[in-house]
């Protein structure tokens, strides 16, 4: 099966990851969203599934996830989108975000064939128990060709990081501090700096990407600095929240990170 | 030998209910408390605070107190738990006691509570005030404005009262909110929640430190009855935490009748209801896999009770366990026959009930009680803080 994960993480540098919530601004702008993200410089799309009650998110994504829940986004409409969505962008990889409960009434080995089938690569599911993942979904997730993508924070302990190391198949996604997403209290430079080269120095056997309250090109720069990458989601949405054309405004968001 | 219904298992689980479903955030505060609440909570020192403040500063034991008129209005014997005597009006303080302690023992510097009638934000106020932590309450919005006295004595207690305007701005809104601030604080922080809910090990936390009110009930009914069992022990359930500590020591005790008092509303099914244990699936809500509210998507759908302790989309998940499993039995009571219950024991035995508790007393008369049969009623707390709600609803009581 074509791992597209790891051939992105192969063959570039630097990658740009970019969540935003299914479903908004509009119900119908998942796929046009995507498309124009990829086309001016995303690296890897991660696609919020909406939840009603986001308890790692910030003030923007919970907004975000409130109004794609009002515009009517649920997981059939989503994987229906998502078929569509890869046949747009086959090459990058897709990876799903979300809380457990919706999964869980969907039906995890349901949700997990759907996935598959409709070309996702891999699920990060935030609330989802270590033990429980490794116990009962693992063999599923393998079963289905599905990547899954396990959050550090700094305190983190080195010995849980390198039994997350060692569950995932994808990259280990590095919260850069203390809080939710879009997270805007200023980081202790010094303690984050000693963070990532810790991490560094453990030499996992996965990459890793960067996330939480990155917002613009320094600080994308200043985290490839540390890591293979960075993921993007608030600072994208709060650009999409006033704008009446999210596909260019998506679009001259990546041209500024990347390109400026 | 049949397992006892106290204990969840090593990670947490009653039945088929509990766990921790947190994110990575999260994980090394909820794994801090789990590796050392049963050491802390067994540590002799830790009981001889414990015990003193429950006796000198709380005022336990509560009585236990023999209701004759309201006995002869539904002909059989009710005893009244007094859990509206202690400091602060309500059970939850037996929680906050126990909680300040163990954060101290924990090192930790800063506390954070969530809260729907106000009256866990004013017990965790209190006993910051004590210790001199600093403390932070989030409560929905919906809830400041029908909970204002409770507000008032939080401020006065010198806590910091966040409005939460998310969701249907009430105790689940508040709750998500708490957690975020938790994420955000991982070291310095305590968050004690309020009821029997949240990730393991926080629902078997809380019914330890709750345990205490069923404790006090089998040597008191022993000296008034001359046996410690009860038929049946009667409580409401929000979250259940007062039902946890009143049920707690007779969980293991089959002919003890438990029944788990939820706010119906405006009826079960009229669409603005809070009794979960009919109206919820399993599902993951703060935390916790329990019985919830939700759509078929798995989004959680906003609860409606008059009243704000009850007004929660979830159960703790021992009683979703105690109800799947037949040990407790649910009952579910309208606002209306609330408000009558509250007229009727201000009236019968001089006691104005909260309106959380007012639910546990409506269900006296669908018990099947008998002349013989003796009722002990949790009162879980005061109705001081609901007299705005008394007044305005002045047609519906009388
Ligand atoms: C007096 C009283 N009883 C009951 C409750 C409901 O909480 P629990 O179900 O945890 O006892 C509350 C909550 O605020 C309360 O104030």
């Amino acid at each position: 099966m074509n791992n597209r994960i790891k051939n992105a993480f192969a063959s570039k540098q630097n990658l740009l990851n970019l969540y935003f919530t299914a479903g908004y601004p509009g119900l119908h702008d998942t796929l046009p969203l995507a498309k124009a993200l990829v086309a001016a410089g995303a690296d890897i799309l991660e696609i919020g599934m909406p939840f009603s009650d986001p308890l790692a998110d910030g003030p923007v994504i919970q907004r975000s996830s409130s109004a794609a829940l009002a515009n009517g986004m649920n997981l059939p409409v989503l994987f229906g989108q998502l078929q569509e969505l890869r046949a747009a962008v086959p090459e990058t990889p897709v990876l799903l975000m979300g809380y457990l409960n919706p999964v869980l009434q969907y039906g995890m080995e349901a949700f997990l064939k759907k996935a598959a089938e409709v070309g996702v690569d891999g699920l990060i599911l935030p609330d989802l128990p270590l033990d429980e993942y490794e116990e009962m979904y693992h063999p599923l997730f393998q079963k289905y060709g599905l990547k899954a993508v396990f959050l550090v924070t700094p305190q983190t302990s080195e010995a849980r990081i390198r039994r997350l190391d060692a569950l995932s198949e994808a990259f280990l996604y590095l919260v850069s501090g203390p809080g939710t997403t879009g997270g805007t209290t200023l980081p202790d430079v010094e303690a984050q700096q000693e963070y990532f080269q810790r991490i560094s120095a453990m030499n996992l056997k996965n990459p890793r990407l960067i996330g939480f309250g990155i917002a613009d090109k320094t600080g994308f720069d200043r985290a490839c600095e540390h890591a293979d990458g960075a993921i993007i989601g608030s600072a994208l949405i709060r650009a999409l929240e006033d704008t009446d054309d999210a596909p260019a405004t998506a679009a001259r968001f990546v041209q500024g990170i990347k390109h400026a | 030998m049949t397992p006892s219904y106290q204990q969840p298992t090593a990670r947490g689980y009653y039945g088929e209910f509990g766990g921790a479903f947190i994110p990575e955030m999260l994980y090394p505060n909820v794994e801090e408390l789990r590796t050392r609440y049963l050491e802390i909570l067994a540590d002799p020192d830790f009981q001889i605070d414990l015990q003193h403040l429950l006796r000198d500063y709380v005022g336990r034991p509560t009585p236990l107190f023999e209701a004759k008129r309201l006995s002869e209005r539904y002909g059989t014997r009710v005893f009244l738990k007094r859990e509206d005597l202690c400091h602060t009006g309500a059970h939850k303080i037996n929680n906050t006691v126990g909680q300040i302690l163990l954060a101290q023992r924990l090192g930790k510097k800063r506390i954070i509570a969530e809260t729907g009638a106000g009256q866990h934000g004013v017990a965790t106020a209190t006993v910051c005030a004590l210790m001199g932590l600093p403390c932070v309450v989030y409560m929905g919005a919906t809830d400041i404005e029908r909970q204002a006295p409770n507000v008032a004595r939080m401020r006065l207690l010198g806590a910091e009262v966040r409005a939460v305007t998310s969701g249907s701005q009430t105790l689940k809104d508040a709750t998500n909110e708490a957690i975020r601030d938790w994420i955000a604080n991982p070291v310095d922080t305590h968050y004690i929640i309020g009821s029997v809910v949240g990730p393991h090990p926080y629902p078997d936390l809380v019914a330890r430190l709750q345990a205490v009110i069923s404790e006090e009930m089998r040597t008191q009914l022993l000296e008034k009855t001359g046996t410690e069992l009860p038929d049946f022990v009667v409580a409401c359930v929000g979250g259940g935490s007062n039902a946890a500590g009143a049920f707690y020591h007779f969980l293991d005790e089959p002919s003890v009748r438990l029944i788990a008092v939820e706010a119906a509303g405006h009826g079960i099914h009229s669409g603005h209801s809070a009794a979960t244990s009919v109206l919820g699936t399993p599902g993951i809500i703060h935390g916790s896999r329990t019985l919830l509210m939700q759509d078929e998507h798995g989004q959680i759908t906003e609860p409606y009770s008059l009243s704000a302790g009850l007004d929660y989309p979830g159960i703790g998940p021992l009683h979703a366990h105690l109800g799947a499993s037949g040990r407790a039995e649910f009952i579910a009571i309208t606002d209306d026959d609330a408000l009558k219950a509250v007229s009727e024991l201000s009236r019968l035995e001089g006691i104005i009930p909260a309106l959380e508790t007012a639910h546990a007393l409506a269900a006296l008369g669908q018990l099947g009680a008998g002349p013989n049969d003796v009722v002990v009623v949790n009162l879980s707390g005061r109705g001081d803080k609901d007299l705005e709600t008394y007044l305005k609803n002045m047609d519906k009581i009388i």
